[in-house]
């Protein structure tokens, strides 16, 4: 009877062992299954533990679409083709003039996180602590700060990035969702068309790995501003990511360029 | 007990394997958010033409729409991202219940995509072409990955923007709470020197994006049987049109690679005058009579009509 049951215990022993080996299996797979199979978000830059989207490194602009004559040069003044403004607005931008907002020292006014990420340009983004990711932008010298966690937004005047709170999109792409508020107001096109100071932004950041080998990061971002926009306003623009800092040019911010 | 434990751990894991891949549900109608969809004849921007595919388009007349043969022509599934309508996504499932395929219902100028996620190979490359192409796909974590080959020669915009039939697509479907976006690549290796990279926004829509009108009816449209109306080298009327329009330069509209990304900028940054201001296709006003666009909505009341 004895001999028996250490015959059954060690059979269970076995089984146990095996049990735990499936398990330590299924622990990948279940990281590829809520944040996206490693081919996507693999990359040759390091990230850190813990980023389901690896979003470090140099990133340039890739303008393709029917709105390259916004983005590439400096559209018309009173061109809003595409947006929904309300009468306020198209008042403010009828009225725009880079020379007076030169003058006002306001030459960053399409630079903010609201109209930055869709100026033609590269984008450097590190990981300074677990608590912050890092945006460096070569145009205009503009850096956005993503916080994670339990922040709390400082007190003071509104800048033109604004205060930006970051999660990492568990339940959808794996991607990163950034809101940003507290912002300046500022330009959504060069041409003068604003945002107000209580304008929100939302940012969805996806990194797609394509064929060739190249990997392209997403941005679909929307803002909403009930004070001059009737609707949100929704974009989606991409960068390729490059291996070096090639071609990384910190340029002053342009009223007119 | 020391037997049952094994027996539940393993029991408990089970699930955990059905899970991964994880599958995000696209099934439903999404409203086009289109924002920037106004075309000029030669407007061949930010894509990546080598010389034979700026030659192609230069040759191109859009009369050649009003062709007998090609009146009722569909335009390949890149126009996905050229049109301006909705998306209306269903999927199809086999006998046991499993999703075989997801399919993109069609335009009035588009077939549906019918994207095979059941595991199927590409046809052969001998196999024929048409306009729909084939496309197969794969989940890559919670994104779907589509990729459309045996596509006949289309166009890249409603311009007459070409691309070759031996250009591949290939979709990401990015979803983001009611927000869907698709990130695609063309890859042409006869006209374009890179891949052409597009992302286009949807949102989630309550209202049924409509489907394909009734039959396309073929007509005389004032182009004789047999004649293909085209443009000689050099002679396309319209090459300086994005010129006339924005003071855009018009090595910059005949496009290439070097017209994607910000280092053209400088190239056009010390001539560049900007237009003193907008007199045309301006827009900035509010939604029409029926409020805010619904599925389907093209850029908004100042847009062009879309064009065939």
């Amino acid at each position: 009877m004895l001999e028996r049951r250490l015959v059954w215990e060690k059979r269970a022993t076995r089984f146990l062992l095996g049990a735990l080996v499936l398990l330590a299996f299924q622990i990948p797979m279940l990281a590829q299954a809520g944040g996206g199979a490693p081919g996507r978000n693999a990359s040759p830059a390091a990230s850190k533990p813990g980023t389901p989207v690896d979003l470090m490194g140099y990133w340039v602009s890739v303008v393709t679409t029917l709105d390259w004559r916004f983005r590439m040069v400096v559209p018309a003044k009173g061109d809003y083709f595409g947006l929904r403004l309300t009468p306020a607005a198209t008042k403010i931008a009828d009225a725009w003039d880079p020379a007076k907002d030169e003058a006002a020292g306001n030459q960053c006014k399409s630079y903010g996180a609201a109209g930055i990420m869709r100026i033609p340009g590269r984008l450097h983004i590190t990981r300074p602590d677990e608590k912050t990711l890092r945006m460096d932008i070569d145009a205009g010298t503009q850096t956005r700060i993503f916080h994670f966690g339990e922040w709390k937004a400082p007190s003071g005047d509104a800048t033109w990035q604004g205060d930006s709170v970051a999660q990492w999109d568990t339940s959808g792409t794996g991607g990163l969702k950034v809101v940003t508020r507290h912002m300046r107001p500022g330009y959504l096109r060069k041409n003068g068309v604003p945002y107000s100071e209580n304008a929100i932004l939302a940012e969805y950041y996806d990194v797609v790995r394509e064929r060739n080998g190249d990997r392209r990061l997403i941005v679909t971002s929307s803002v909403e501003d009930p004070a001059y926009l009737q609707q949100p306003y929704t974009s989606s623009d991409h960068f390729k990511w490059q291996a070096d800092a090639s071609g990384w040019d910190p340029t002053p911010c342009s009223a007119r360029w | 007990m020391k037997i049952q434990l094994p027996l539940m751990l393993i029991a408990a894991s089970v699930p955990l394997l059905a899970q991964a891949p994880a599958q995000v549900d696209l099934s439903g109608s999404w409203a086009s958010l289109s924002q920037d969809d106004i075309l000029l004849l030669a407007d061949y921007t930010g894509i990546p033409y080598n010389d034979a595919g700026r030659a192609k388009a230069l040759s191109y007349s859009q009369s050649q729409m009003s062709m007998p043969e090609r009146v009722c022509l569909f335009y390949t599934q890149t126009q996905i991202f050229g049109g301006p309508f909705g998306l209306r996504i269903s999927k199809e499932t086999g006998p046991d219940g499993k999703i075989v395929a997801w399919k993109l219902a069609g335009w009035e100028d588009r077939a549906p995509m019918t994207i095979w996620v059941d595991g199927r190979p590409q046809p052969s490359k001998n196999a024929p072409h048409d306009r729909t192409g084939y496309t197969t796909g794969s989940w890559d974590g919670d994104v779907l990955v589509s990729y459309t080959t045996h596509m006949k020669s289309g166009f890249i915009r409603r311009n007459g923007a070409p691309h070759s039939d031996q250009a591949t697509l290939t979709i990401h479907f990015l979803r983001h709470d009611d927000l869907l976006t698709l990130a695609a690549s063309l890859e042409d290796p006869v006209y374009l020197s890179e891949p052409l990279y597009w992302s286009r926004t949807f949102r989630r829509s309550r209202n049924t994006v409509e489907q394909l009108d009734g039959p396309c009816v073929q007509g005389d449209e004032g182009v004789p049987q047999g004649a293909v109306p085209h443009y000689l080298p050099g002679q396309n009327p319209f090459i300086d049109e994005m010129n006339k329009a924005y003071h855009i330069p018009v090595y910059a509209s005949e496009g290439g690679a070097e017209t994607m990304y910000p280092e053209f900028r400088k190239k056009m940054k010390d001539t560049f005058v900007p237009v003193e201001k907008c007199t045309r296709n301006c827009g900035g006003r509010g939604p029409g009579p029926g409020g805010a666009p619904g599925p389907g909505d093209g850029p908004g009341p100042d847009g062009p009509p879309p064009a065939r």
